[in-house]
């Protein structure tokens, strides 16, 4: 654990804590470990980057050695909690006004000292490179400002979703954020600094400068501050939002009297900027003017942007550098321009992490030995600031961001991460079912929701750790810390991308896993576990009595029951926790009978009639009855009828969710009773795979790369996705290139009523993929 | 010998181009006026004849342009000679007033007018000095004025002109050339605002885009930054300014060229960047400010007509406009970005008569209005 007590007793400290409104040992995290340090200084900002490593704790399963004598419990598995170390990229970003109290701080809290260069870029970095020379004792290492920002812009492109968006002012939500496209190249970056540079960006290492401009932000600082007499640039931002550009400009119905109507002008175009200017006998407001130079600059850079964009044939163009960073007026003005030059044929694109792309390339520049572009990289959400809301119209102060520091954390995953090649259209695929960002009222009882299930959580997490007296205190800092993300996205639900009930789910584990209680429900998964596996054989026997059209029935129904055990679920939770002899067969008559509210069941009898899938690729959902109950004996149905089976579990606990480690156990263990699972498993016809994820919903474009490939191989032809949080919160429209089977009980009842059912009813949605049957899966159909 | 003149149209023969803040006025002056006619003339025709001809300047801001003048031209029939005369547009309802005064409407001339302002000041003729415009399209009588005014020469010379050497200062000279074939070419004209078409022959052209930083935002800024009041002023000051003084070059940037992205140290890195800093603010003089003005505004249209020729797959660029009047820093600096940014593949272009093509073409629709019933 990162001991801070050193932090209050460290005179520099003191110095930090009157200017800096974050406490120092939540800003600088992990530092004692930190490695590879780069720094990228700007204008006004100063980012730095460090790569540390991290020990948190981590829930892992351990199968007892039933064959010997003294494994007395009765238990199937141990569970056991260790330390592991996984990577973390950290980044900071502040005013210049703060590097030397930053660089004490980080020079008194280095431990490791094996790291002798900090890689720099930026137009500030000669400025300060004595200063950080003498202060961490670290050779400064220049690396080129346009080669990080590509580097930087790539990375954040590639591994975090949502990063990009579309900015529209007048929309009920200001951004709406772009699904990720998983191919990334070609595209245009136009980095409006002092001046402008437009660089075409092909592959990682291909980008070319195909041109530029000089009149960019140093234009608007500079020529604003001789004609209002306002030094800072946020400041003129502040009086261009004010003013009216009107009447300094020349539009065209000053010179026509009205629209060019011949050529299709409107007449409140700008004929000539500043054209009204050219007379002594007037005088022109400092908003007027600044008003009318900001519309001239991003007409401009728009325009440029648009001839590059057309001769290079290029539609994706994200705009960054200072001039842009984040405030909504010039996005505004640039999308306008964008808008009006190609006629809404080319979209003006941002980025949330644009700020930090040159510490980021600085950063992966010196990291090249580690490979980092190997991995996949996930946003952590407990550790990063996420967006700010900067409108001016909103919050005019909020700009004014002095002596606060902005963070960007971002975890090495274990696996790497890629699509599920059964898309239908990578490109178009949204994961979830609702955009909370666009819909208020949805989200409005969503973040409800989750804010109400907090005691509930906190309960669980302390009780997951008997023995640790200090688990309530983490637990507390667990729960402030969540309340806060949750007040945070209240007020700018586009903080972290587009808001969804996955990223509420996710940024919850994020934060549990920060405060170190990593399976809070370990021990309810281990106890039903134990329970459901001794009920398999007697429900196999059961299935096996009926008629094969029954049998199909019952095990739908087996499947959808067993799902109704979730601890996830808030109304399930309720029950399970008032009442624990809720059974399977109570379970089962709780659901919703036939018609169900979507119910396609008719279609996968009859398809159930005709040939064996060739492979079925299940995403399952819960421990316990779930997925011995419910899932196993389906899967061993399919196994019968000659399918070969690939089980999809979380790689990391969320909720209830069975881990691949607590399924390799489970699948063992019913192999040992069930000489069917057995021979599957033996003639590998049976396979465990992990997700990639620890999330209770499913992102179908961030799949591990096992996954993907074993899909592939297999020739899977029909995709089983089970539950609430992954087959109706996410994916419940996605389109596969083959069959698809989407199963979920609805276990809350706003969302029953929002889908026109009531609690408990049924979605079982069986899809066959549009158009001549048979061509979408012809390379995965063997001829 | 009497048909043919019914068909032409009534003197006086003015062609008029209104635009944002110039008005363009050519007038053609015949000097095969026979005895006979001379007699007929009314007194009022005689005396704007008198007064346009024998002055050189009109009022506080009128002024003829005697050194473009073209001699013994033949239009319509008949001889004369064309006189350029320009007044700001806001001196225009004074120029109504006098046509009002002088009983312009009793000569039964049409008035032929293009530029934004025939429609918007349409109804002031109208109302204060009974007269009819007939408005034309301002791009159609660019287009036409120029091909025309190229065809015919000036005075025996060539009206159009290039830079050779555009990229050397030193050995950089005016040269003439003729626009022979001059299909495709790509038109920028320079005045308040700058419109950029693809002209691929005297009827077939389009507009490709615009740009609002044109000559208006020159004077406008420098009107603003130095307190100048005039053109000729801001010129008058600019010709003196050193605009590295206002603007960040790469070198001020990186100690010299980006080679990375082989940018010159000399490049323009970002106009005006200087004056981000309060102490570069405080020690700048007008005339640098003047000068960076004038720079920044005709690169980036150098800049957008460069990728417009590109897009458009034109190599002939050519540049009008009453910005570039007696304006030598500007026709160079484009002349140079052109050669410079192609590497060779664009000429930069000009033309003798900068801003008047508009109204030339005007003239001619009135000729062509009354030659074709």
């Amino acid at each position: 654990m990162a001991e801070c007590g050193g932090v209050d007793s460290n005179p520099s400290s003191h110095t930090m804590d009157k200017s800096i409104t974050l406490p120092p040992d939540e800003i600088f995290r992990n530092l004692e470990n930190a490695k590879r340090f780069a720094i990228d200084i700007g204008g006004s900002l100063t980012k730095l980057a460090y790569y540390s490593t991290v020990q948190h704790k981590v829930a892992k399963v351990r199968s007892f050695d039933h064959t010997a004598k003294e494994a007395a419990s009765d238990k199937l598995y141990e569970i056991s909690v260790q330390e592991e170390v996984t990577a973390r990229l950290h980044f900071i970003k502040f005013e210049n006004a703060y590097i030397e109290t930053c660089l004490d701080f980080i020079k008194d809290h280095l431990v490791n000292t094996d790291t002798k260069v900090i890689k720099a870029t930026g137009g500030g970095a000669h400025k300060f490179k004595e200063l950080i020379e003498r202060k961490l004792g670290l050779k400064v290492d220049k690396e080129d400002e346009m080669t990080c920002l590509i580097k930087g812009c790539n990375f954040v492109l590639k591994n975090i979703p949502h990063e990009a968006f579309v900015y529209a002012k007048h929309a009920d939500s200001e951004f709406r954020f772009q699904t990720t496209n998983p191919d990334i190249f070609p595209y245009l970056l136009v980095n409006i600094g002092s001046g402008v540079s437009i660089v075409k960006v092909e592959s990682e290492d291909k980008f070319e400068r195909i041109g530029g401009s000089s009149i960019g932000g140093g234009t608007f600082w500079g020529l604003g501050a001789l004609l209002t007499k306002t030094k800072r640039f946020d400041e003129l931002l502040q009086l261009a939002s004010k003013g009216q550009h009107t009447s300094v400009d020349m539009l065209v119905k000053d010179i026509y009297g009205g629209s060019y109507g011949y050529l299709g002008l409107t007449g409140d175009l700008i004929a000539s900027s500043f054209g009204k200017s050219a007379t002594a006998d007037k005088e022109f407001s400092k908003e007027d003017m600044a008003k009318s130079l900001l519309h001239m600059i991003s007409n401009d850079i728009g325009q440029l942007a648009c001839l590059y964009a057309k001769l290079h044939n290029l539609s994706r163009v994200y705009f960054g550098g200072f001039f842009i960073r984040g405030h909504p007026v010039t996005m505004h003005t640039i999308t306008y321009s964008i808008n009006f030059f190609t006629k809404g044929e080319v979209q003006a694109l941002f980025l949330r992490h644009e700020g930090y792309l040159g510490a980021i390339g600085a950063f992966l520049k010196g990291a090249e030995e580690d490979n980092p572009n190997q991995y996949s990289w996930g946003e952590n959400y407990a550790g990063s600031s996420g967006l700010m809301s900067v409108s001016p119209d909103m919050n005019p102060m909020q700009r004014a961001r002095s002596g606060t520091f902005d963070m960007l954390e971002m975890d090495r995953l274990e696996r790497q991460l890629m699509n599920l090649p059964l898309l239908q259209d990578p490109s178009s695929y949204i994961p979830d079912t609702v955009d909370l960002t666009e819909d208020a009222l949805a989200r409005e009882y969503w973040l409800d929701c989750f804010e109400e299930a907090l005691d509930g959580v906190v309960k669980r997490a302390v009780a997951s750790q008997p023995d640790m007296p200090e688990a309530a205190l983490r637990a507390e800092k667990f729960r402030q810390k969540y309340r806060h993300k949750l007040q945070t996205l209240r007020n700018q639900p586009f903080a972290y991308g587009s808001l969804t009930v996955r990223s509420l789910l996710d940024t919850r584990e994020h934060c549990l896993n920060e405060f170190n209680f990593p399976d809070p429900y370990s021990k309810i998964k281990q106890r039903e576990n134990d329970v459901a596996l001794k009920y398999y054989q007697k429900a196999v026997k059961s299935l096996e009595e009926l008629s094969w059209e029954e049998r199909q029935f019952a095990l739908v129904r087996g499947v959808l029951a067993g799902n109704v055990f979730d601890w996830g679920a808030k109304a399930v939770s309720d029950v399970l926790e008032s009442d624990p002899e809720f059974g399977f067969e109570q379970a089962k008559r709780q659901l919703e009978e036939r018609p169900w509210l979507v119910d396609s069941y008719d279609q996968w009898l009859e398809r159930l009639k005709g040939p064996p899938h060739k492979c079925a690729l299940f995403f399952v959902d819960n421990s316990g009855v779930d997925i011995i109950l419910g899932v196993m004996p389906f899967v061993r149905e399919l196994l019968s009828r000659g399918t070969e089976v690939v089980l999809a579990s979380n790689s990391g606990p969320a909720l209830n969710d069975v881990t691949n480690g607590e399924l390799q156990i489970l699948t063992e263990r019913i192999a040992a009773m069930d000489p069917v699972i057995q021979a599957s498993l033996s003639e590998d016809r049976l396979t465990l795979v992990q997700s990639g994820s620890s999330s209770p919903c499913l992102d179908l474009s961030r799949l591990d790369k096992v996954l993907a490939m074993v899909a592939r191989e297999r020739q899977t032809d029909l995709v089983i996705i089970e539950g609430m949080g992954r087959a109706i919160h996410t994916n419940y429209y996605a389109m596969l290139s083959c069959e698809s089977l989407k199963m979920a009980v609805i276990k809350n009842s706003w969302l029953a009523d929002r889908l026109g059912g009531k609690l408990f009813s049924v979605v079982f949605k069986y899809e066959v993929p549009a158009g001549k049957p048979g061509q979408d899966s012809a390379a995965l159909t063997p001829s | 010998m009497k048909l043919i003149t019914e068909k032409k149209p009534a003197f006086p023969w003015f062609g008029m181009d209104i635009g944002g803040t110039l008005v363009k006025l050519v007038y053609f002056e015949p000097v095969d006026i026979t005895a006979e006619e001379e007699q007929e003339e009314v007194e009022n025709l005689k005396s704007i004849r008198r007064y346009l001809t024998s002055n050189v300047a009109y009022g506080k801001t009128g002024v003829r342009d005697v050194h473009l003048e073209l001699r013994n031209l033949t239009m319509c029939g008949r001889t004369g000679n064309l006189h350029f005369i320009r007044f700001p547009t806001q001196a225009m309802p004074r120029f109504i007033q006098m046509g009002r005064d002088k009983n312009f409407s009793s000569l039964h001339t049409t008035l032929c007018a293009t530029g934004g302002g025939a429609y918007k000041f349409e109804n002031d003729f109208r109302t204060m000095a009974d007269l009819e415009l007939l408005k034309l399209d301002e791009l159609d009588c660019l287009i036409r004025g120029l091909l025309f005014v190229d065809r015919v020469g000036f005075n025996g010379h060539p009206e159009c002109y290039y830079f050779q050497n555009p990229s050397d200062t030193q050995s950089c000279v005016k040269k003439p050339c003729t626009l022979d074939n001059p299909f495709p070419m790509l038109l920028v004209n320079i005045g308040s605002g700058v419109s950029i078409l693809a002209v691929y022959s005297e009827n077939n052209y389009k507009r490709v885009t615009g740009t609002s930083l044109g000559g208006g935002t020159f004077l406008g800024l420098c009107c603003l930054l130095t307190g100048c009041e005039t053109f000729e002023e801001a010129l008058e000051m600019a010709s003196k300014g050193d605009s590295t003084n206002v603007d960040k070059l790469v070198k001020d940037i990186y100690g010299g060229d980006y080679e990375r992205f082989g940018l010159q140290g000399s490049a323009v890195a970002s106009s005006f960047g200087h004056m981000m800093s309060k102490e570069k603010r405080d020690s700048i003089s007008k005339e640098d400010l003047a000068r960076a003005t004038l720079v920044t505004i005709t690169n980036n249209i150098g800049s957008i007509a460069r990728m417009c020729a590109v897009n458009e797959k034109i190599e002939r660029v050519v540049f009008v406009g009453n910005f570039l009047r007696i304006n030598t820093v500007s026709t160079k600096l484009l002349a140079y970005a052109m050669d410079f940014w192609s590497k060779g593949q664009l000429r930069a272009l000009f033309l003798e008569h900068e801003g008047y093509f508009g109204a030339v073409g005007a003239l001619m629709e009135l000729l062509k209005t009354t030659e074709d019933p």
